[in-house]
């Protein structure tokens, strides 16, 4: 089935609008997706859990985040304290948002518990509400970029162009995610959170939102009383000051891409990356395999990478080369909002699922 | 009377130890499985979360892991573990007999 182009419809993002009604009515929602075939014997070896590897990750992410906010204490007042809170920054506002993502899946650790307790810390580090969220993602994955079904879609059509360079700066992030976390707090959840998260789960996303408002209201009490703003240096903060490394990384998943298809290769984005940023970002730098293959492991990404790259667009040689091929196509979606990147594939790569395209 | 059979599967040798796969039959599906020590279990072959077909995740001791949302089930007891699965999976009595692998439904 292909779906024509309306050039006069305006994308309704909500989760209860007519793009919603739209994409159940022409199977897009919950569509079974494209994914390349790999053989089972090497898929179950991709997929085998291990602590070891996240666990020598998680103690290096805390050792910086110790020797960040050492430093930036130590050195408070002088010069010599940026550099320590560059670090603790990018390690408390970016790396979090990894950790939350692959905790979140329950892939980082074999262990269950080290997942969880993982996943609690990110959650509150990157200010998302940990019950709430785990289901948004898992909308994400079956739905992901589908208009009206999607709720973690950050490249709307048309962009908002100067937004999109305002999020860099994190202050409108921060406001919308505390926002959020009030709102919840007070009992309330979003039409489109209700929408997404199933009602056995509401009391325990209003009680998680409590708990992470308290400890941003205890933070703010213990620098109003030592007049003091190394406390919201320290917790809250550095998901301003020190996100523009997770917007760096993130953004370029999906943004310039396609919408309402049903192969991840037209609307995620694989890009090779240097490795302290790949590190920072656990490898999610390889998002078509990680959307086609949800079940392997952070550490095993790359191998996967190699095993499906027969079937893939090539993927962006650095994170310059993705946003030479991103900015330009956000900035004509602001002209052509139907418009999007379409990649060549290699010749050994079955060809793209073109069934069911509303762009 | 129930009306359940003993349904041939498949040779036992066809299923490694800590795996799991599909098998279709009288227009349903369900996922049979072998445990680390060899021993065989069946359940639905859906996850009860978004009807992905389960023969494509993970085994791992006790659980089967749903491939597209990571959600969990003891494949043993069908019981939902963890998030975002809530209801629990059906399960069907399994047995290895001469080499073969069977199941009641």
């Amino acid at each position: 089935m292909t779906l024509t182009t309306d050039p006069h419809h305006i994308r309704d993002y909500s989760l209860t609008g007519a793009d919603t009604i739209h994409a159940r009515e022409t199977g897009l929602a919950g569509a079974d997706w494209y994914r390349t075939e790999v053989p089972r014997k090497v898929m179950k070896d991709l997929m085998q859990r291990r602590d070891g590897p996240a666990l020598r990750d998680t103690a290096i992410w805390f050792a910086l985040l110790g020797i960040g906010a050492w430093g930036g204490i130590a050195f408070w007042g002088t010069w010599a304290c940026v550099p320590f809170w560059l670090l603790y920054g990018v390690m408390y506002g970016s790396a979090c948002d990894s950790r939350w993502h692959e905790c979140g899946h329950g892939t980082a650790f074999r262990t269950s518990w080290m997942n969880d307790c993982v996943y609690q810390i990110a959650s509150f580090m990157v200010v998302r509400n940990p019950v709430s969220w785990r289901w948004s993602h898992a909308r994400h994955h079956t739905d992901t970029i589908i208009v009206g079904r999607d709720p973690e879609i950050a490249c709307m059509r048309p962009p908002n162009v100067f937004r999109l360079l305002l999020a860099y700066a994190g202050v409108l992030d921060m406001i919308d995610s505390i926002k959020t976390l009030i709102r919840n707090a007070f009992g309330t959840l979003s039409p489109a959170e209700k929408d997404y998260i199933p009602q056995s789960e509401w009391t325990r996303a209003i009680f998680a939102a409590r708990i992470h408002m308290a400890i941003y209201g205890a933070t703010l009490a213990v620098a109003l009383l030592t007049w003091s703003f190394i406390p919201l240096m320290l917790i809250g903060g550095p998901r301003i000051y020190g996100c523009w490394h997770m917007l760096m990384t993130g953004l370029i998943q999906h943004c310039g891409l396609a919408e309402n298809v049903t192969d991840y290769r037209l609307n995620s984005r694989s890009v090779l990356m240097n490795p302290v940023s790949q590190w920072i970002y656990w490898n999610m730098n390889y998002h078509i395999e990680h959307h086609m293959f949800p079940m392997v492991p952070y550490h095993a990404l790359p191998r996967l990478h190699e095993v499906l790259k027969h079937d893939l667009p090539a993927p962006n040689s650095s994170i310059l080369d993705a946003y030479r091929e991103a900015i330009p196509a956000v900035l004509r979606q602001a002209r052509e909002p139907d418009f999007y990147v379409h990649k060549p594939l290699p010749p050994t790569a079955q060809p793209y699922r073109m069934e069911i395209v509303h762009v | 009377m129930s009306d359940q059979v003993w349904t041939d599967v498949c040779d036992v040798e066809e299923i490694d130890a800590e795996d799991v796969i599909r098998f279709d039959h009288g227009g349903r599906t369900f996922a049979v499985y072998r445990a680390p020590d060899g021993s065989a279990f069946a359940t639905d072959g859906l996850c009860t979360h978004e009807k992905v077909h389960l023969a494509d995740g993970l085994v791992m001791d006790d659980t089967i892991e749903c491939p597209k949302h990571n959600g969990r089930f003891n494949y043993r007891t069908g019981e939902a573990l963890r998030a975002p699965v809530c209801i629990n999976l059906a399960t069907y009595p399994a047995r290895i007999a001469d080499g073969r692998i069977e199941i009641l439904i």
